[in-house]
């Protein structure tokens, strides 16, 4: 066993709403890959955005080298050699690949010594397989190409422990293959490497020993030749679902969206919705499984008319809606709760009576038409939004108060209010549950499954496989842009499902 | 709504705590020199009709960036769209000798409205461009002021004095005095109407109002929500600036009688004076009428304070400006607050 | 007349005049250009202008030293320049209106002052004996270009090295990058170790004192009084200028140096008593304040121009605050 060159010991991180960091023990060694395993929200970026220095742990320690040290900035990290390849890249697009690798180098002197950084840049490319061209502007540059500089970055300032957050979600399986014959280079050089993921035949690939995290606690580890895909995907996802109390729904025939062969790119200009076909019938749940970041994101954008599609067809009851303003769009009762709840639903500096009659504001329930103006009727929208508290058992509060001061469960009601108010046939639900407590989660499933009942049809999108079982009727898991697999709910088992979201195809039919 | 009204209050006493240093450095007592303000402008029952004809084009002003910043339009341009409402007002006033008070007026009303609000239309630049409608509105401060300033000179020249100024206004077009051996003119009824019953029902009551603040709040979700964000900008833009040119079109026709290039306080005019007490108002119409009033005694009184204890005029821009920064500073503080306890 | 207007003489006296008169632009302009780079918006370019105009003249004045007026300026523009560095930095939030607020108080701070020191006569004028231009000998002997370039203050003669010791700042050293990376993309800098904070408040700062000297130079080098009305407005302009000069220091300065041109036609076309031109047989009467009104006419139809590939930094009026 080579040496510990990094010991985490009972680090607790706790977040507002959340436990991220439970009293988690890690050990990193020299020469070693050691995979953080989990899915979203385990807890796994938070951890190492301690080490890294961008967060502060409420509880725990840290050892360097034996040393105990406090982390407190990035800069702190980097003194102690720790570097950082983070998804979403620290790079600025207007400049040049070199001139983003010369911060923090001994090539950052006063007058900037380009020849020297080209020169330490290029050698160091070669010994560990990242070229890059230096003088290239990274706007141009391909996401694997930009994630060599962000390691470059790292190298240059003498890490000897890089953290890898999620390294393979923007890259094609070639650059994935590249990376990994870097990280080999970097390893046999003595380099401590954590490889932040979830993608499991890649952590099986790459690592040596593999950490898996749940709910913000270790739940397991293992040395890679000694375990599975299926074992891990167990200890990721949890114990088999046994009851599942929930009524068959009763499908009519025809489908209430359909979406055949969607394309689009993100705003990368990557492809990240891959020829997507999908329809959800009135009165059936269907949900779109998988980790954030396979294209989820850009697929309801697409449907809710917010992104372009390159290619493909969304048509809602009939009518073709594809690309069309997201006006339109909603009026063909289309309701969306979405991913972003604050950002995309609420007026958070408003109260709470405004935030309930967006966009019914100027329906003839709620607002006179005059020459003048539309005036709104206030009677009739407090005794409407006092319904609505009432009906969604939003409670200590009245609808003049602030919406800010509302708990995270109780904001997600307001706009589970606002938007079922409006009728929809068709609802759009992103994420509903993220972030909520138990309380709140039951809460919002068992309004999924009413609505259900009633006979609207819901496209749920989520990476919560417990809640995927629990409500729907058809499953489809959608990995890297494409939909791998289409299973009933009755006969998926949770196994089969964290598979099918680590990339792995399920060779059975998938037909419904 | 509490905290609403704490704003104006709060931010007024640090202006007066702080305020005092300047006094003091000129040699003063802080405590007399505020007593002077207040009775200079509130120590008989002429003083008083002042301050409601000093209070008529702030809160006009300050009306008018209120539902501007309510949209996130920032709109600094009032300055020139008030002399843009006057002249296109005057244009009416002067041009149309033989109406009847009753149609004249009105008139000339919506002729101020208009100029104004087409004044105000090139901040629809922020669309495009980040600073798009500071700039815009600002540079049409200096524009309007050499505009007017070439027609009362050229085109518009009153010919019978030298002074550059229009010919007097016809008198259909003048508001009438309300309160004799005053100058409280009818032009401040019509601000205290568009404040309290216009531009308070707009914000409050209609499904415009509604949308204004529902864009400034989040445009995504407003946008999800059906409402346009550019048709809003424009509306927004059209009525802020009317208000603006209401405020010239009671300078005009109220006191001066004349277009004049000098209808707002120089260095700092009502169009500034407005940001001011928009953002201590919390952007609310009815609290923009009291803080309107509030800077009224403060400018009025200050020529008063002045020539008494010595201590120079500007105290008032300087108070206008901790006002401003002090409103700013508690508003931050009031969401750094709620983050924190959420 | 009109042949009077192309001599070369006349243009001459023309481009030295632009650049003498852009110069107070020209601080303004890298002032802002260099707070903007970082991220923040300062719109209190004009009350800065005019508090170190008045800094300046009231200095001199009072020690009959033009040199301890600049230090009193710099000084002025330091202390300034922290207070809203703290504002724009840690607040970060309604840069627009916090610009405004800051142009009213110091506004009325300058005024105050001046009154405070000079007593209460109404309109006094006060005068001073201003900077002379300063001649540089030899090189001012060179033909056409002498007479232009070497013949202007000390102040334009820094300014213009400022531009390009910054130009170069910008391409070739550290601090130019760190201060472009923190403008546009505030979390990739802060990854890197480099802290944001203390960048902005550099450049805030160092933005301040570029403005107020900027101010200075008017009353006591191209004017000789401090005048209410001085500043006319520079200020604004400036911040339209770094949009148009596109954020890099060589094009401010151009743009600089272009409203100063606009400024000393107007001047010239003054003094000169033109008020009409004639054009294919008709003759047109121009108006003066066309003229004056030209500088902030130009300003918004450049915007609109460069509106359509305005390179401004990515994280501009975007307040920085670690997710912690």
């Amino acid at each position: 066993m080579s040496e510990k060159i990094v010991e985490m010991k009972g680090i607790t991180k706790k977040f507002p709403n959340i436990l991220a960091n439970d009293h988690i023990d890690l050990q990193l060694r020299k020469g070693e890959v050691c995979a953080l395993l989990g899915e979203n929200g385990a807890g796994k970026s938070t951890l190492m955005k301690i080490l890294y220095g961008l967060y502060h742990a409420d509880e725990g320690q840290i050892l360097i080298r034996g040393q105990a040290v406090n982390i407190d900035s990035p800069k702190d990290a980097i003194a102690s050699g720790i570097g950082m390849v983070h998804q979403h890249f620290a790079l600025d697009d207007k400049l040049t690949a070199v001139e983003n690798l010369i911060l923090g180098t001994k090539q950052a002197r006063i007058l900037l010594d380009m020849k020297g950084a080209k020169k330490e840049v290029i050698d160091l490319s070669k010994k560990f397989g990242l070229e890059v061209d230096p003088d290239s502007k990274v706007y141009q540059l391909s996401e694997g190409m930009k994630q060599r500089i962000e390691i470059l970055k790292t190298l240059l300032r003498g890490a000897q422990i890089l953290i890898f957050d999620e390294p393979t979600a923007v890259l094609t399986p070639l650059e994935t293959r590249d990376l990994f014959k870097t990280i080999r280079a970097l390893v046999s050089q003595g380099h401590a490497i954590v490889f932040i993921s979830h993608h499991l035949e890649e952590v099986l690939s790459i690592s040596d020993r593999i950490v898996v995290l749940r709910n913000g606690k270790v739940v397991g580890e293992k040395r890679a030749e000694e375990t599975n895909e299926a074992e891990l995907a167990q200890m990721m996802v949890g114990r088999e679902i046994e009851e599942v109390s929930r009524l068959k729904g009763r499908k009519a025939a025809q489908p209430v969206l359909e979406i055949s062969g969607l394309c689009a790119l993100n705003d990368k200009k990557l492809e990240a919705v891959r020829n997507v076909s999908l329809s959800v019938r009135k009165g059936e749940i269907v949900s779109v499984a998988g980790v954030s970041g396979n294209g989820q994101k850009e697929l309801t954008e697409v449907i809710l008319g917010m992104r372009k599609a390159t290619s493909g067809k969304v048509v809602i009851n009939g009518k073709d809606v594809t690309n069309k303003p997201t006006k339109t769009i909603i009026q063909q009762k289309l309701g969306c709760i979405a991913e972003d709840r604050i950002g995309w639903g609420l007026l958070m500096d408003r109260p709470i009576a405004e935030n309930l009659i967006l966009g019914l504001h100027r329906s003839s329930k709620l607002s006179t038409k005059t020459p003048v103006a539309n005036f709104l009727k206030t009677q009739e929208i407090k005794q409407y939004t006092q319904q609505l508290l009432t009906r969604f058992d939003i409670r200590g509060t009245d609808v003049d108060a602030p919406v800010k001061l509302l708990s995270g469960g109780n904001l997600q009601k307001i706009i589970l209010a606002r938007v079922l108010s409006q009728e929809p046939e068709i609802l759009l639900a992103s994420q509903p549950t993220r972030g909520l407590d138990v309380g709140a989660t039951e809460y919002v499933h068992k309004l999924l499954l009413e609505l259900r009942d009633k006979g609207i049809g819901v496209l749920l999108v989520s990476e919560d496989l417990e809640e995927i079982l629990t409500l729907s009727d058809t499953i489809a898991v959608m990995f890297r842009g494409e939909i791998v697999g289409t299973l009933s709910a009755e006969s998926a088992t949770s196994e089969q499902l964290g598979l099918m979201m680590a990339g792995i195809k399920q060779p059975e039919g998938t037909k419904q | 709504m509490l905290r609403r009204a704490l704003l104006p209050v709060r931010a007024l006493v640090a202006t007066f705590l702080v305020g005092a240093i300047p006094v003091m450095a000129a040699g003063a007592n802080p405590l007399t020199a505020y007593y002077l303000m207040a009775a200079g402008s509130l120590g008989d029952m002429i003083a008083i009709t002042e301050v409601f004809v000093r209070a008529a084009p702030l809160m006009m002003t300050g009306l008018a960036i209120a539902v501007a910043f309510r949209a996130k339009f920032w709109n600094i341009g009032a300055e020139g769209q008030l002399y843009a409402g006057a002249i296109l007002g005057t244009l009416v006033a002067v041009n149309f000798p033989e109406l009847p008070f009753w149609i004249h007026i009105p008139f000339m009303i919506v002729a101020g409205m208009i100029g104004g609000a087409l004044c105000a239309l090139p901040g629809i630049l922020k669309i495009k461009l980040k600073v798009g409608d500071v700039v815009t509105t600002l540079m049409l401060n200096f524009i309007m002021v050499i505009l007017t300033s070439y027609l009362v000179q050229n085109v518009l020249k009153d010919p019978f004095t030298r002074w550059p100024q229009s010919p007097p206004i016809t008198e259909s077009a003048t508001y009438p005095i309300l309160i004799p051996f005053t100058r409280f003119h009818l032009g401040i009824v019509v601000a205290l109407f568009f404040a309290l019953v216009v531009g308070y029902g707009l914000i409050e009551y209609t499904a415009l109002g509604y949308e204004i603040k529902a864009i400034g709040s989040n445009e995504i979700a407003s946008r999800l929500a059906g409402i346009n964000p550019t048709t809003l900008t424009i509306k927004t833009a059209i009525i802020s600036g009317s208000f603006a040119g209401l405020a010239g079109i009671g300078e005009v026709a109220g006191i001066r009688h004349h277009l004049i290039a000098t209808l707002s306080p120089v260095p700092i005019g009502y169009g500034l004076t407005g940001v001011v007490i928009a953002v201590m108002s919390g952007l609310s119409p009815l609290w923009v009428v009291v803080v309107a009033f509030l800077f009224s005694i403060i400018i009025n009184g200050s020529q008063t304070m002045s020539r008494l204890t010595g201590v120079p005029i500007f105290l008032g821009e300087i108070f206008q400006g901790l006002a401003l920064g002090f409103s700013l500073l508690f508003l931050f503080l009031d969401q750094y607050r709620i983050r924190r306890v959420r | 007349m009109q042949a009077d207007l192309i001599s070369l003489g006349f243009l001459i006296a023309m481009a030295a005049a632009s650049i003498r008169i852009a110069t107070s632009l020209m601080y303004a302009t890298l002032g802002e250009m260099l707070t903007e780079r970082s991220g923040i918006l300062n719109l209190g370019i004009e009350g800065l202008m005019i508090l170190g105009a008045m800094t300046a003249f009231i200095t001199t004045y009072a020690t009959h030293s033009l040199e301890l007026g600049v230090i009193a300026t710099i000084l002025v523009g330091v202390a300034e320049g922290l207070i809203m560095s703290l504002v724009y930095g840690r607040i970060g939030t309604n840069q627009h209106v916090w610009g405004v607020a800051f142009t009213i108080a110091n506004f009325g701070l300058a005024y105050f002052v001046y009154r405070l020191y000079f007593g209460g006569t109404a309109g006094s004028l006060s005068i001073i004996t201003p900077y002379a231009p300063a001649r540089i000998p030899i090189l001012a002997d060179i033909p056409i270009l002498g007479p232009i370039l070497f013949e202007q203050y000390a102040y334009t003669y820094v300014a213009i090295i400022l531009f390009v010791v910054f130009a170069i700042v910008f391409k070739y050293t550290i601090w130019g990058l760190v201060i472009t990376v923190v403008g546009d993309n505030p979390a990739a800098a802060d990854t890197a170790g480099i802290s944001v904070y203390r960048t902005r408040y550099v450049a805030v700062t160092l933005g301040a004192i570029f403005m107020a000297l900027g101010g200075s130079f008017l009353s006591i080098a191209q004017f000789n009084a401090f005048l209410f009305e001085i500043v006319a407005g520079r200020g604004w302009i400036a911040i339209a200028l770094v949009t148009i000069g596109n954020w890099k220091p060589m094009r401010c300065l151009f743009a600089a140096i272009f409203f100063g041109f606009i400024d000393a036609l107007q001047l010239r076309l003054q003094v000169l008593g033109i008020s009409e031109i004639t054009l294919a047989g008709t003759t047109v009467a121009i108006p003066f304040q066309l003229f004056l009104a030209l500088p902030y006419v130009l300003t918004i139809l450049f915007l609109l121009i460069a509106s359509r590939r305005a390179d401004y930094p990515t994280a501009l009026l975007t307040p920085y605050r670690r997710e912690e």
